[in-house]
């Protein structure tokens, strides 16, 4: 598993970035909607752009350089341009910290609640 | 409408057909092409392909689920002719195409450099063009680059990262100022020089030289630059010559629509780089060659098309971005020489920053180098302009 961080560091409606490298092959995002943390692969499927950096809006992250929407649960493309998913993970909060578990294909993960 | 022809075959004919079927059209639908290959997307012809971190592969716009949209593709074959009133195509080898509707998206091609072909001097715009630029790119050399625009710099940047020694000429003396004015160009046009790359600006071409193949680029007042390629980023047509005689209102800018891509004849809409279209954010007429009007107009010209509403109701503020020498550029909404600009983040020293353009104190356009999150942020708080009274002469 990935160590993110406490939960605090991620505030509501923010996202953080975990660099490749540190247990990822690819750098990946985690997301706090109303309290619930999601964590998905964090370049966009369509073109190089970081999702975390993405606008947020319910349970969808919109692309910040062509606005193609993911489904942050299913990792599902809203419509073009992007056609392909990203990868959702798994995330873990235990003891006071959250972290990612990296899925190996593009199924959707269950998704844990932060308290 | 039993069939329905989408002319033009790449972003903006993609996106038609896909927005046919989406609102339900069950008829035929066939998709002429001029280019013998399905639609692939050009942004990284300047950049990830052009450097070779991306193939062909990587360019397709059409996936496994476009198999299940039933589309007839005819490609590799250039419209030629429309008939009075829409109804039948005809194909530069005579092939004659009868429908009850057409979708005009021919786009746009590479405006050449005037003269005479020679050997080595290229315009990026298809696949082609960018394997030839690539194969001139690889053999080193020294690069000439005419424009300083978005394609100019795009392709100057990746030549340098190629480790190739380049010279951008642009006639202009302050590039990008007609689309950014003048602090946030300066702040562009610098980009060029961080990179070891030669600008030159304010100084026209008047010619190429070279004995078959170019061997230097010759300038207003005599000076001359050593060339092993060329490349002219100066522009595009739109490609509309094809509608001679078809009654469709045109000109030199493009095919003329409104908001939502109807032309002068009911059966023909447009979309896409060969439109000169009412844009109700702006409030004026114009030509958007970007890439997100490609992707967008066409789902409205569809709808249009087969008699639903098509006008979203809320203006969506035209876009555009680039990247260049590590930085990504990005603009959304409409600027006039008379809006005031203010810098709402970061600042122009460290190369990340946003910039805001205003207009009679509402935030009418936005600019972003290396911000695209708060860009995100600040795009969302745009303004429609006031329609100003515009007029097609």
């Amino acid at each position: 598993m990935i160590l993110v961080g406490r939960p605090e560091d991620i505030p509501l409606g923010e996202a953080v970035r975990v660099e490749a490298g540190f247990g990822s092959k690819v750098p990946i995002a985690v997301f706090n909607v109303d309290g619930e943390l999601y964590a998905i692969d964090d370049t966009c499927t369509h073109q190089d752009a970081s999702l975390a950096d993405g606008w947020l809006e319910g349970c969808s992250v919109e692309c910040p350089l062509h606005a193609s929407c993911f489904d942050l649960r299913t990792g599902m493309p809203s419509g073009p341009p992007a056609r392909t998913p990203v990868r959702t993970h798994e995330v873990v909060v235990a003891d006071g910290l959250v972290y990612v578990r990296v899925t190996e294909s593009v199924e959707a993960a269950s998704v844990e609640t932060a308290a | 409408m039993r069939t329905i022809a989408v002319i033009g075959g790449s972003l903006a004919g993609i996106s038609a057909a896909r927005a046919l079927r989406e609102h339900g059209f069950d008829g035929r639908v066939v998709v002429v092409g001029a280019e013998d290959r399905l639609p692939y997307d050009r942004p990284p012809l300047s950049k990830e392909f052009l450097a070779g971190k991306a193939g062909v592969d990587d360019l397709a716009l059409t996936t496994d689920a476009d198999a299940g949209l039933d589309l007839d593709w005819v490609l590799g074959e250039a419209a030629a002719g429309l008939a009075p009133r829409g109804r039948s195509v005809v194909l530069a080898s005579g092939r004659e195409i009868v429908a009850d509707g057409v979708v005009l998206a021919t786009g746009a091609r590479a405006r050449p450099f005037p003269g005479d072909r020679i050997s080595g001097v290229h315009t990026l715009r298809s696949l082609d063009d960018a394997v030839a630029l690539r194969e001139d790119l690889l053999a080193g050399g020294r690069l000439v680059v005419i424009g300083a625009g978005f394609i100019g710099a795009e392709v100057a940047s990746t030549a340098r990262d190629l480790g190739v020694e380049v010279t951008v000429i642009e006639s202009d003396p302050l590039p990008l100022g007609g689309v950014l004015g003048p602090e946030l160009a300066a702040v562009c046009t610098a980009l060029h020089e961080d990179n070891g790359v030669r600008l030159i600006t304010g100084t026209a071409v008047t010619g190429l030289a070279g004995a078959g193949r170019v061997r230097e680029v010759r300038l207003a007042g005599g000076r001359t630059v050593a060339a092993d390629a060329v490349v002219a980023g100066i522009g595009a047509i739109p490609n509309i010559e094809w509608l001679a005689g078809s009654g469709v209102d045109h000109d030199h800018r493009g095919v003329w629509t409104d908001a939502g891509g109807a032309t002068n004849i009911p059966q023909v809409v447009a979309a896409g780089d060969c439109t000169f279209s009412y844009c109700p954010y702006s409030g004026i007429e114009l030509r958007q060659e970007h890439w997100t009007n490609a992707l967008q107009q066409p789902a409205a010209a569809a709808a249009t098309l087969l008699g639903k509403s098509a006008i979203p109701a809320r203006p969506t503020a035209p876009y555009f971005w680039s990247d260049q020498y590590g930085a990504r550029l990005q603009f959304a909404g409409h600027r006039r020489p008379d809006d005031d600009v203010e810098i709402v983040e970061g600042g122009l020293d460290s190369r990340r920053f946003v910039a805001g353009y205003r207009r009679g104190g509402e935030l009418v356009a936005v600019f972003a180098m290396n911000q695209p999150k708060l860009f995100g942020k600040w795009r969302r708080q745009l303004v429609a302009p006031a329609p100003a009274a515009a007029r097609l002469s």
